[in-house]
């Protein structure tokens, strides 16, 4: 398992834990040195002040006396204190009166001269300290005394504290690692635990999972505590899903198997009818008709008109058959759709409907360039059935004009089919597309009233809608989407 | 002297009115008769009720029903077409059923024709005719086996 997470934690705790502590330790360690230079720096002066009181004090008679020699033997006293690089009495008239140098080769130099302002003064220049003091002797002044000392010592002493402050440092800096590595223990490591976890179960989504609690009651626990929680809740819900999902599949699988059962003995029905009831109505035609051309003279007109009737209604019953059988395959057959072109295909269907009633004349016009996706075999019933219908119902006018087109409806495009013929009483618009509902009398115009069931089934089996527009005797327009 | 027809056919009423028709026709072929699918079978190739049966005399066409008692139609055709001596047999599929899988597995099986038994008889003699017309006279049978 990748251990990028716990890398990433782990070294920031730790970074941030050495960064703090080092950056404490380092205000601290220049604090103090800043501090202790300071006072050293005083306690320099102040050594250094005594030293030239005492070397004033002492070359006082010598200034008296005018004895220089004098003089010099007191400043070599200055000998026992290292510092002191150099050191000068003057007399009140800035002159030199007496000189000390630590190194021999200094000796020959001249003292600098002492600024006649500056009697009472110390300061730091070039790394030396620069002190001069006025000589009084019973409350005048008879000379000034110069001494120069050097920083060797303030420079050991600041060596050394850089050396302690980089041992602490480190030491301190050990300290926190050893500390970062306790407190990954207490802190990262649940963390890095949860986020594992946390990823494991996003990969797997084995809800199962848990997260170990540290125990511990603090803030990584309640985290691992509510967590857990959660997953519980995930888990529990996902068991709930998954049972859900299996109860629908099982339900599915059930209607599915009792579609197909349904399906099944809805085929062998249709067989049934289509085979078995198909045969008494040939038995009832055809025994009729030899009735009618075998014993001719043995029956009266209304015989004849008898037999004719039956003969009449047994074709229209093989018909309604037909029709029902049709409008069965239609709501069974599979639908494979393919892009149509229903203009030639409605000027198929139209010129198979001229040739059919050679005797009329009727203007069709249909639109160029129509498709469709749709079920070429299907929606060629449906045109077969809307442009006979307009036929079947323009036959009574003497200029019959049927139409064929796309137009919009309600903001959706919708094909029409639009006659000029019989129409229709509005009031029974909604009855027009149920299986045998007819509007017309069989007498006025022929049919089974199956065709606009049939069409209505293939359309919304298309997934598409079809209504009507019309009045009596004012035409007809069937509007259908696919 | 013509060939014989062979009628399959279970119904007496359709079988009476096949007759007729053909009689309308002036078919005066000889119309062998079989009740069920294994009736006709037995005559094709000379068993059980038409043992000894010369079965090098094939009928003309063969007529055929799909439904039928004992063996299917189908059945039949199958059987007429899985047997060399009859592989070439014509066979008119002449039924009610006017279903697409009836179409497809009689034309799969091999049927030379498919004809749906009309309701009116008018048109149901017409059929009669033309066939009657086509597999009798204008037709051209394969050779038999023997010539």
């Amino acid at each position: 398992m990748p251990r990028i997470t716990h890398r990433s934690i782990t070294k920031k705790l730790t970074r941030m834990n050495m960064l703090v502590s080092g950056a404490a330790l380092c205000i601290a360690c220049v604090a103090f040195v800043a501090y202790d230079l300071v006072s050293f720096r005083q306690a320099m002066v102040y050594n250094l002040s005594i030293q030239a009181q005492m070397a004033g004090s002492n070359s006082v008679s010598p200034l008296l006396f005018n004895d220089p020699q004098a003089a010099e033997n007191t400043l070599s006293a200055l000998k026992a204190a290292p510092n002191v690089i150099s050191a000068g009495i003057y007399t009140l008239d800035g002159r030199p009166f007496a000189t000390y140098w630590r190194d021999r080769n200094g000796q020959g130099q001249m003292l600098p001269k002492v600024p006649a302002t500056q009697t009472e003064a110390h300061w730091f220049k070039d790394g030396q300290l620069v002190l001069v003091r006025t000589i009084v002797f019973e409350g005048k002044p008879t000379g000034t005394v110069y001494i120069r000392s050097d920083l060797r010592e303030m420079t050991h002493r600041l060596k050394r504290y850089a050396g302690i402050a980089a041992i602490v440092l480190s030491a301190s800096l050990i300290a926190a690692l050893l500390v970062a590595s306790i407190f990954q223990r207490a802190v990262a490591e649940p963390i890095v635990h949860l986020a594992e976890i946390a990823r494991t179960v996003s990969r797997e989504k084995s809800y199962g999972m848990r997260a170990t609690p540290t125990g511990k009651r603090d803030e990584p626990d309640i985290l691992i505590g509510a967590f857990n929680e959660m997953l519980g809740q995930i888990q529990e819900r996902d068991g709930a899903l998954q049972q859900a999902h299996d109860e629908l599949e099982r339900r599915v699988e059930e209607r599915t198997a009792q579609l197909a059962a349904a399906n099944k003995e809805l085929e062998a029905f249709s067989y049934s009818v289509s085979h078995d009831l198909r045969a008494p109505l040939r038995s009832i035609d055809g025994f009729s008709m030899a009735l009618l051309e075998d014993y001719a003279d043995r029956l009266d007109e209304e015989g004849k008109v008898h037999l004719q009737r039956i003969r009449a209604a047994t074709q229209r019953m093989g018909m309604l058959i037909d029709d029902l059988l049709n409008l069965s395959r239609m709501t069974r057959a599979e639908i494979r759709k393919e892009t149509v072109n229903l203009s030639s295909l409605a000027r198929s269907v139209a010129e198979g409907l001229q040739e059919a009633q050679p005797e009329r004349r009727i203007d069709f016009r249909i639109e160029d360039r129509l498709e469709a996706k749709a079920d070429p075999r299907l929606v060629r019933v449906v045109l077969e059935n809307l442009l006979g219908n307009a036929c079947k119902f323009t036959s009574k006018k003497t200029s019959a004009c049927i139409e064929f087109g796309k137009t919009r409806q309600n903001g959706n495009s919708a094909y029409f089919v639009r006659d000029n013929g019989a129409g229709f009483d509005p009031a029974y618009a909604n009855r027009l597309f149920g299986a045998f509902q007819r509007l017309h009398g069989a007498t006025e115009f022929p049919g089974t009233g199956i065709g606009l069931a049939t069409v209505q089934r293939i359309i919304h089996r298309h997934g598409g809608q079809i209504w009507a527009e019309g009045a009596v005797e004012k035409g007809a327009t069937f509007y259908f989407n696919l | 002297m013509d060939k014989a027809i062979l009628l399959v056919e279970d119904n007496p009423d359709d079988e009476a009115l096949t007759l007729r028709a053909l009689k309308k026709n002036n078919i005066r072929n000889e119309v062998v008769i079989a009740h069920d699918g294994a009736e006709a079978l037995d005559y094709l190739f000379g068993t059980g009720k038409y043992a000894g049966r010369n079965t090098d005399v094939l009928p003309q066409v063969v007529l055929l029903d799909l439904k039928l008692p004992k063996v299917e139609g189908l059945e039949v055709l199958r059987r007429v077409r899985a047997d060399k001596r009859t592989k070439l047999l014509p066979v008119v599929i002449l039924t009610s059923s006017n279903e697409e899988q009836d179409r497809i597995d009689g034309y799969g099986l091999g049927a030379n024709s498919y004809v749906r038994k009309p309701v009116d008889f008018n048109q149901f003699i017409d059929a009669a005719r033309q066939l009657g017309l086509y597999w009798l006279i204008l037709n051209e049978p394969p050779p038999s086996r023997r010539s």
